[in-house]
């Protein structure tokens, strides 16, 4: 599913680099990537995403070059092929659950929205038990309810792939395991593959596989 | 697109407050220019059109503007009176046509223009139903009195007294609608004309009373004589005319010392204009003689001048507050700035987030255009008013 070989990048303004050698994630694992504070989770994600183009290197993303694509071709590859999932939730306040969960339809072309994709947000919301919170405004949820609808937002467009960003950081224990649950079953059902960045060493017994960031930075091939 | 403007109106909605203060702003900015210009364009066209249809007009000496604003637009501030001596000399010089004009007394807040028929041809007024007056005690009414009013042919109108206080002040007069005057968007549609004989009615200077010499009552009576009979203040005065009691009206003393505000002066042609003005500049002469469109050249020069001044302050407000707009639309993408990485990291295009920001711009200009427009028309239909309370 993921492939990457030879990645090298840097921010100009602060001289972090990240180099990779080679990193392979097969179709269908769930993933936790964990690592100490600005070691460079983050920017593997947006690197993975398509969000910055690496300076040199190949990533391939269920087949597809990320590296070589254009401006227009990586917004379009994130938006139909990847889900993500941010800490902060990031949901719009001024939009409802549904509206929020049909964003990604509403911004870009490459996706169409349609009385069948309205009704699979409806399932899927049904799904992460928010089904009866659709019209509501996003203020109105609780934290555990908030992560609920990002999800749902992730996974409409069937991504291929989900990228987790301390997904379940801003919610209590019991909140977390819960959503972690109702996360995995639905990249199961999806056939996704999800590569979540952690903190939380109590949820990694429930990943397929941990990687190490050091692993990363001592050269090695993960 | 559409999907740009469902989420920019959602977002517009969910800031009501802020939506609402962008708007009204705008609508301010875009409403104050151009309901000025309406309003200006609206005196103008009153006071300059009948100005310059109005050759000259003769009253007693004082100030030229309130004769002229009394004359034509019938405003409040009364002139000296002058007599109707005054109206004849003009007709005996053989220069001019006079019209008689009197007008001090309002009905339900309308102007009463005392006047004569032949006001209705140089005015070319036009009857949209009934009769001109004819009898003592009818009237004529302007088109926006009989539609304020809700008043037609036959109904009665009362005149106000001067003063509430005042007890042995003049009684209301019963007037009798004769007639409507089709609408002439001029000052004209909210007076009510009468004849001058009823206008001096009104004054109390023309009167009807029961008949002196024929009451018995010793209260009425005070002292009664071969020649004269006194008769008390309980003496019954007619307030309304009509044609069983319209006998009784008689004027006391000489008319030609009768009051008028003023007289318009309709000469045969520019020579006679020029040998009256001379004739009335006399520096010894009781009445002064203007060419109404010479006073409101110089009203409207300083009406323009305010304007600039007006225009100036609206232009620099404007500003200042387009300014604070565009502050206030740059502090709000500042606040949103989370928002939008986030749909740039969804895979949102720069332009497609350009084109969301753009549908919230064009989404309260529409409503401020809207607003802008509703607010233009309502100021439009109330021109005609807003000009007579600003300016007249």
């Amino acid at each position: 599913m993921i492939s990457i070989e030879s990645l090298h990048f840097a921010y100009p303004q602060d001289g972090f680099s990240l180099k990779i050698q080679a990193f392979s994630v097969p179709s269908g694992q769930k993933l936790a990537v964990i690592g100490p504070s600005g070691s460079g989770k983050t920017t593997l994600l947006n690197l993975i995403a398509g969000i910055y183009p690496p300076h040199t290197g190949h990533i391939q993303v269920a087949g597809i070059p990320v590296h070589a694509l254009s401006d227009a071709g990586r917004r379009d590859f994130r938006i139909t092929q990847i889900g993500f999932i941010f800490q902060d939730f990031e949901l719009l306040d001024y939009l409802s659950v549904l509206d929020n969960i049909l964003h990604p339809y509403r911004i870009t072309r490459a996706l169409k929205l349609t009385p069948a994709v309205r009704r699979r947000a409806r399932d899927l919301a049904g799904q992460m038990r928010i089904g009866d919170k659709l019209q509501r405004h996003t203020g109105d949820l609780s934290q555990g309810e908030k992560q609920r609808a990002a999800i749902c937002r992730a996974l409409l467009p069937q991504p291929k792939l989900i990228l987790a960003d301390e997904a379940t950081g801003n919610l209590d224990p019991d909140n977390k395991l819960h959503i972690l649950d109702l996360l995995f079953e639905a990249v199961d059902q999806h056939g996704a593959t999800l590569l979540a960045v952690t903190h939380d060493h109590e949820l990694l017994p429930r990943f397929d596989r941990v990687v190490d960031f050091n692993d990363f930075r001592s050269g090695s091939a993960v | 697109m559409i999907n740009s403007f469902y989420i920019a109106w959602k977002y517009l909605l969910f800031s009501k407050a802020r939506s609402a203060i962008m708007v009204a702003c705008i609508t301010l900015i875009a409403v104050l220019p151009l309901a000025l210009e309406i309003i200006l364009d609206e005196s103008e066209h009153q006071l300059v059109e009948r100005a310059e249809h109005t050759p000259l007009l003769i009253g007693a000496k004082g100030s030229a503007l309130d004769l002229v604003m009394n004359s034509l637009y019938f405003a409040d501030e009364v002139p000296q009176p002058v007599t109707l001596a005054s109206a004849d000399e003009i007709t005996a010089t053989d220069l001019a046509f006079a019209i008689p004009l009197y007008v001090r007394f309002q009905a339900r807040g309308f102007p009463i223009v005392g006047t004569t028929l032949d006001y209705f041809d140089f005015r070319q007024l036009q009857l949209a139903a009934g009769t001109p007056f004819g009898l003592l005690g009818e009237c004529v009414i302007g088109a926006s009195v009989a539609r304020q009013l809700g008043l037609q042919p036959g109904d009665s109108l009362l005149s106000s007294p001067e003063t509430v206080f005042d007890l042995a002040g003049v009684y209301p007069l019963k007037m009798r609608v004769a007639g409507v005057l089709a609408p002439t968007h001029s000052a004209d549609d909210l007076a009510v004309l009468v004849d001058i004989k009823t206008a001096w009615v009104i004054e109390g200077l023309v009167h009807g009373h029961e008949d002196v010499a024929r009451s018995r009552d010793s209260s009425v009576i005070i002292e009664r004589t071969e020649s004269n009979v006194t008769a008390s203040a309980k003496l019954m005065q007619y307030t309304e005319i009509t044609a069983a009691n319209l006998e009784a009206f008689h004027l006391h003393g000489d008319p030609t010392g009768y009051p008028l505000t003023a007289v318009i002066a309709l000469p045969h042609d520019d020579k006679a204009a020029a040998i009256l003005r001379g004739r009335y500049q006399n520096t010894d002469s009781r009445y002064q003689i203007v060419p109404p469109a010479d006073v409101i050249d110089t009203l409207m020069t300083n009406i323009f001048r305010i304007r600039n001044v007006l225009d100036a302050v609206i232009l620099f407000v404007g500003l200042a507050t387009l300014m604070a707009l565009v502050l206030v639309f740059a502090l709000s993408l500042r606040l949103r700035q989370l928002e939008i990485d986030t749909i740039f990291k969804l895979g949102c295009s720069r332009l497609t987030i350009a084109q969301l920001l753009g549908a919230e711009i064009v989404i309260i200009a529409a409503f401020s255009a809207v607003l802008c427009l509703l607010i233009l028309g309502v100021v439009s239909h109330y021109a005609q008013q807003l000009v007579r309370t600003l300016f007249i």
